[in-house]
């Protein structure tokens, strides 16, 4: 399948609208729990999700709407899901983070990690039953410090199993800077368990679908797992109403709850001296301030719009194209919402 | 005395704690965020983050304590133990036996957990009966901000692995920070007395295995735990009304159990209701029948508890979960 722009584009514009549209149901109180976005990766997903065939897996983590939206499984029903109805996708019973479409051979999980032997043992399946299928796993940069996951590349590379390991990279473990709890560099990681390593920038679409194309193809042609590191950013963060990404939008509503204790617990008698204190408040604040721009305000972290610009050469197909897409994903979310069970 | 939430009263027993012990050291998942008043109080040598690799930093955790330390060691849900459960049934809960008991591993979990706002069966569970039913580990599950803090400092005191949920409905910042997420068009049934509540200035640990009697009753005694025994007493006051007097038995611990306080109560009344969160089969429910009928008591019983694995819609899992309506047709059920 050849490289094509506008296709891939359609995949990413689409994603983006509804998850924006999922956005505010949240926001209206209409989805319950917590909500992971994938807003500003969809140029890792759309690039490899669009090469995958009949019979491939994917192996998704608590941020998988993107994905199963652009592997074909119906909008509405996703979205009757997350509105926990009982002709949702699972019926109610999955939500947000726990999708599954058996007949896209489709799994989410809500457990960091649980994407590496969930496509491990898909691969397995594919190399055993069904050759030329592939899987694929989903992940981000926290996901590659639990054990399960460096276990199943580690599988995978021994028994040269057909798996695709996407880590997708946006420097946050939850809260945490991923940077301050790992080890090495995670590429070299994948090297030494004998796993080819690609990186590539999760804005750059070509460079994802180069790149992955190569190690799909690796893996259909029985060449065994390939590692693809792509940096990203989350544009709300780890999940709406992010706490760090909260106090960056509104920080005269939010730093007071946040201040007061603060100021009272570093100036309570007895605990640790004074250069402790001050040790502890800088990890603090570096967490603030390392959040706080929004990435919504700087477009070069959207992978949208550095997609965009290309075609910006072709205004007027452009402006058909978008309404064409806008109109469809409207009609998803009148046809989602126009009944709601009794 | 003073007012405190849930949360805020265990932040505050640790506190204490940390200032009269330097073993004690608290470190998990996002606890630098989580933990802020703790961090900028005691320092990032004592407050740390970890990477999400739970199976690391818990069975570290175990060691630490075996060698000396006393670490709160901090998971993001209950749920999520199922990625590292060896540590605990083969290594906190087994040193003391398997060295003849020279050698303990101290060391306090402090998770939450429990459902009720939509956030789906893998992030939403209880499993303090699947946790209790491994010998050597104490389970303590706290219903009220008072108890919260003093059972803290109880579990930093004792001398083995201490499991310490803090249910999330009944935790200020859990609901806000995974239910709510700052939105204001949600709501959730909160218990007023389980959220906020005064405690004492200097907290003193209260023992654990001793249950507390929340409410007399005559005609049928309620045992429950955590967040359930707020709708268990809310039950009680509709069945006042209608002439049953239903007593109301606060486990606090459940493991060790504290057979004694519910034996008594039991026999005086002669009914049973277990109202337990966690699952029905295998578990706490079925433990306490046991228990009482071991001691030679003839009653009645019946359980609410949780029905298979929680739903995602908060329709469903409100069927599924204990609340009022279950607990008080199960009451009217053993009356007859």
């Amino acid at each position: 399948m050849p490289f094509n722009l506008w296709l891939l584009y359609a995949l990413m514009l689409k994603s983006r609208l509804f998850e924006e549209a999922i956005a505010k149901l949240w926001y209206d109180g209409l989805i319950s729990g917590e909500m992971h976005l994938g807003t500003g990766e969809e140029a890792i997903i759309a690039g490899i999700v669009s090469q995958l065939r009949e019979g491939d897996a994917m192996a998704l983590d608590h941020r998988g709407t993107a994905a199963l939206l652009m592997r074909g499984v119906d909008p509405v029903s996703i979205l009757r899901e997350l509105l926990g109805y009982p002709d949702g996708l699972c019926r109610g019973m999955g939500g947000h983070m726990h999708l599954f479409s058996k007949e896209h051979l489709a799994a989410s999980s809500g457990i960091v990690g649980a994407e590496g032997p969930t496509a491990t043992g898909f691969a397995l399946s594919a190399q055993y039953a069904h050759p030329g299928t592939i899987a694929v796993a989903f992940f981000g940069e926290g996901a590659m410090n639990q054990g399960m996951m460096m276990e199943s590349m580690n599988l995978a590379a021994a028994w040269n199993l057909p798996v695709l390991f996407v880590c997708k990279d946006d420097g946050w473990s939850i809260t945490t800077q991923s940077e301050s709890l790992t080890g090495g560099d995670l590429n070299e990681r994948a090297r030494g368990l004998g796993i080819p390593a690609v990186e590539v920038d999760g804005c750059d679409l070509s460079g994802i679908w180069e790149a992955s194309q190569l190690a799909i193809e690796r893996a259909r042609s029985g060449q065994g797992p390939s590692f693809l590191h792509a940096r990203c950013v989350h544009l709300e963060g780890h999940f709406l109403g992010f706490q760090l990404l909260r106090i960056a939008r509104n920080p005269l509503r939010e730093m007071p709850d946040i201040a007061l204790p603060l100021t009272r617990s570093i100036l309570r008698p007895r605990g640790g001296a004074l250069r402790e204190r001050a040790a502890g408040l800088k990890k603090v604040l570096s967490a603030v301030f390392s959040t706080l721009r929004d990435p919504r305000r700087d477009s070069a972290n959207d992978p949208i719009q550095h997609a965009r610009k290309t075609l910006l050469s072709y205004p007027v197909r452009l402006n058909d194209f978008e309404d064409q897409i806008k109109q469809e994903i409207s009609d998803v979310f009148a046809s989602a919402l126009a009944e709601v069970p009794s | 005395m003073k007012t405190l939430f849930f949360t805020q009263a265990i932040d505050d027993a640790i506190a204490q704690a940390m200032v009269d012990d330097p073993r004690i050291i608290v470190f998990g998942e996002d606890v630098p965020l989580l933990r802020r008043n703790l961090l900028v109080r005691f320092g990032p040598k004592r407050v740390r983050g970890t990477p999400i690799s739970e199976s690391a930093f818990l069975g570290a955790g175990v060691a630490a304590a075996m060698a000396g330390l006393r670490p709160v060691v901090e998971l993001y849900m209950v749920d999520f133990l199922g990625v590292c459960m060896d540590a605990l049934l083969n290594h906190a809960a087994k040193v003391e036996a398997f060295s003849g008991g020279k050698w303990t591993a101290p060391v306090v979990l402090r998770i939450p957990c429990g459902g009720g706002y939509g956030d789906g069966g893998q992030h939403e569970q209880s499993l303090w009966g699947w946790l209790a039913h491994i010998p050597g580990l104490t389970v303590l599950v706290p219903s009220t901000p008072a108890d919260a803090g003093g059972l803290m400092l109880a579990a930093l005191q004792h001398d083995g692995p201490v499991i310490f949920l803090e249910h999330k409905f009944l935790s200020e910042t859990w609901l806000e920070f995974l239910g709510s997420g700052a939105r204001r068009t949600v709501h959730y049934d909160v218990p007023a007395e389980g959220t906020k509540g005064t405690v004492p200035h200097k907290w003193e640990p209260i023992p654990v295995g001793k249950a507390l009697l929340r409410r007399q009753g005559e005609d049928v005694t309620i045992v429950s735990v955590g967040l359930s025994v707020h709708h268990a007493l809310e039950t009680a006051k509709t069945l006042e009304k209608e002439g049953i007097s239903a007593g109301v038995v606060d486990l606090r611990t459940v493991s060790p159990l504290d057979k004694t306080a519910v034996c008594e109560a039991v026999a005086q009344t002669g009914r049973l209701l277990v109202v337990d969160e966690d699952y029905e089969g295998f578990g706490l429910s079925g433990e306490l029948a046991a228990v009482v009928l071991e001691a030679g008591i003839s009653f009645k019983y019946a359980r609410v508890c949780t029905e298979g694995t929680i739903p995602y819609a908060r329709h469903l899992e409100d069927q599924i979960l204990p609340n009022t309506e279950r607990i008080y047709k199960s009451v009217r059920k053993l009356m007859e």
